[in-house]
């Protein structure tokens, strides 16, 4: 390592300064941001009243970027809701139930649509999913304002949060399966043997030996899944009717909104400090995720040095 | 794994025949059994459920994209086009879809492959170690996000309001770089030690060991890492849509004025819907906005498609045999 010269030392350089260079770019998208969103933090009331930069009848920031986050999250985490059980079911499927040719196909299958792009899923959930699953939607809503004192309203266009969501679970399914399919497929088989020869059922190997092995990989499967759902636009953008309530109707359209969706649907006629606002809910929205990504990937690494599975 | 030989050995008691023995184990056993095969359904109906969503999006692609999909319609732009007029088409989309994605994959494939390399071959201390961690986090940068810091960055150069199909590629760029990284690490990791120490020990340098045999070794894997990273970004919508536009006309220039994409086609066609038509107007086709959508969302699927088939054809056809 002593004698390096000429081309070596240039293509060392050349390797650690890209490496270098990712970490800048990620440093420089933090710090853009924070840099373009001051302008509206920063920004007096009657600024923002002044230039017509919030929706009607909003006196401070906080009024938009509050109810944008509870959208956000709300859309996220019903979207989680629907796709863990259902992926880690096909993940279990895939490790332990089907045919060794068949979940090789299974897998394909699953990773194919995560090769669908969003704005493809935005266009079948609007055009395609919406006008069949209100029918759901009015039903569950009116069996659940069968109980006293629940108020639930459904759209007639299906153009909901829940409709959003599903569609959002649909494009998570990938993620989360793949990352708990991993995990399942490591589990010591002595642990599973040993379960078998206790004389469980195949679902008692799962349930005693697979399940509390991978519990703290299917969590963070959820989390990266629960990333990836937050920031989510196209789906969200061109299935919703938005509003900008703090609402729990999610059954109803003109309530919630996400982030990414109000971004994406203002900034083309954006200008001015209705550009910094927009960045400003955009640096709320990386930081969630940030936070919820990073967790999920510790969870990741602590299982690692624990298990001692490489 | 094998399901038959299970709850046979726990007989709680000696001396009575087998018959009655096995009668005893199979009466106690009948809840768990249903159980098992109750749980059984489930994950069977869970992966049936994930099927459902996939088939009809395809079906419903194929079917109501094929209407409009033809060869006029991927060779005219939308220049001239308006209401509800039987004309228009994606060729301007396509455009700006290889410019953005070529330039995108010019910026991100080398950065990402130093730095994989940097990882593999060089990395060691803290550095390494930050940048495992950071390139997983980029992973997860919201694509508006990365749209939003490249629109900062490129109005800071050509002032607020700045549209660039430039703009894009780099937005594109920051979601690819960690998608590239990540691929080409796993590929020359699969690279035997064997193989560096050999050209090593025959006084080869390290940068040539590294050229010669490290990626002479793992290009087939790193051109398939690279042809599905671009089948990854070539559906990214939001960040164009706030970086490049959209436009009706042809610009094969990314460094000049608004760009359109397939993914901004499909949404913007999309979002146009319905028009109103004249009764006395035959030309007019009421919902030829979102006919177009599907068209070109058909498009969009089968390069997607396309470019994930051509992945796999490099892995099976070029891979050096390892094992």
């Amino acid at each position: 390592m002593t004698a390096e010269r000429g081309f070596s030392r240039g293509f060392r350089w050349i390797s650690t300064g890209s490496g270098i260079l990712l970490l800048a770019i990620l440093a420089a998208v933090a710090i853009f941001l924070v840099q373009q969103a001051l302008p509206a933090l920063t920004a007096s009331s009657e600024d923002l009243v002044a230039q017509n930069v919030l929706p009607q009848g909003m006196t401070s920031l906080w009024q938009l970027i509050l109810p944008l986050v509870f959208g956000t999250l709300v859309a996220a985490l019903l979207a989680l809701v629907i796709a863990t059980p259902i992926a880690v079911g096909i993940a279990l499927y895939i490790s332990h139930y089907a045919p060794k040719r068949v979940s090789a196909a299974v897998g394909y299958l699953v990773d194919l649509l995560a090769a669908i792009p969003s704005v493809v899923y935005g266009l079948w959930g609007g055009a395609t999913l919406a006008p069949v699953i209100r029918h759901v939607w009015t039903w569950l809503a009116e069996t659940l304002s069968l109980l006293p004192g629940l108020e639930v309203r459904a759209t007639a266009t299906g153009r909901s949060i829940a409709t959003a969501a599903v569609v959002l679970a649909v494009m998570i399914l990938p993620i989360i399966t793949a990352v708990s399919r991993e995990v399942f497929k490591q589990t010591p088989r002595l642990h599973e043997e040993a379960a078998l020869a206790l004389g469980a059922t195949e679902w008692e190997v799962i349930k005693t030996a697979v399940l509390p092995f991978g519990r703290s990989g299917v969590v963070s499967a959820a989390m990266l899944g629960l990333g990836r759902a937050l920031g989510e636009t196209m789906a969200v953008l061109m299935i919703l009717s938005p509003g900008i309530l703090v609402s729990f109707q999610i059954f109803d359209a003109g309530q919630q909104q996400t982030i990414a969706a109000f971004i994406a649907s203002q900034f083309p006629e954006a200008a001015g400090l209705r550009v910094n606002v927009l960045i400003a809910t955009g640096l709320a929205l990386f930081v969630i995720t940030m936070l919820i990504n990073m967790a999920a990937r510790w969870i990741v690494a602590r299982r690692k040095d624990f298990s001692g599975a490489a | 794994m094998s399901t038959t030989t299970q709850a046979r050995t726990a007989g709680p008691v000696a001396s009575p025949g087998s018959d009655e023995v096995r009668a005893m184990l199979r009466t106690s056993d009948v809840s768990r059994k249903r159980v098992n095969r109750v749980m059984k359904v489930l994950v069977h109906a869970a992966f049936a459920t994930a099927m459902v969503p996939l088939l009809w999006l395809l079906y419903t692609v194929v079917v109501r994209g094929a209407a409009r999909l033809s060869p006029y319609f991927l060779t005219v732009s939308m220049r001239g086009v308006f209401g509800g007029i039987d004309a228009g088409g994606v060729y301007h989309a396509m455009v700006g879809t290889v410019m953005i994605t070529l330039i995108a994959t010019v910026i991100s494939v080398p950065i990402g492959l130093f730095t994989a390399i940097y990882l593999v071959e060089y990395g060691k201390g803290p550095l390494a170690r930050a940048l495992t961690f950071f390139v997983d986090v980029m992973t997860g940068i919201p694509s508006i996000v990365a749209g939003l810091f490249s629109f900062t960055l490129f109005s800071l150069f050509f002032g607020p309001g700045v549209r660039l199909g430039i703009a894009a590629s780099v937005a594109v760029s920051v979601l690819m770089i960690p998608v590239v990284v990540r691929s080409c690490e796993e590929m020359l990791r699969l690279v035997p030690n064997e193989l560096r120490e050999a050209a090593l020990a025959l006084g080869v340098p390290r940068w040539l060991v590294i050229v010669k045999v490290v990626l002479r070794t793992s290009v087939a894997g790193i051109t398939t890492g690279v042809l599905l990273a671009v089948a990854r970004v070539i559906g990214e919508t939001a960040p164009i849509l706030i970086t490049a536009g959209f436009a009706d006309s042809i610009n094969f220039n990314p460094f000049e004025g608004r760009m359109m994409t397939l993914p901004v086609f499909i949404y913007t066609q999309y979002r146009v819907g319905l028009v109103p038509c004249a009764p006395s107007d035959l030309a007019c086709v009421p919902d030829v906005n979102v006919l177009r959508a599907w068209a070109a969302a058909l498009t969009l699927i089968v390069i997607v498609v396309i470019l994930n088939l051509l992945g796999r054809l490099v892995t099976r056809l070029f891979a050096p045999k390892l094992r």
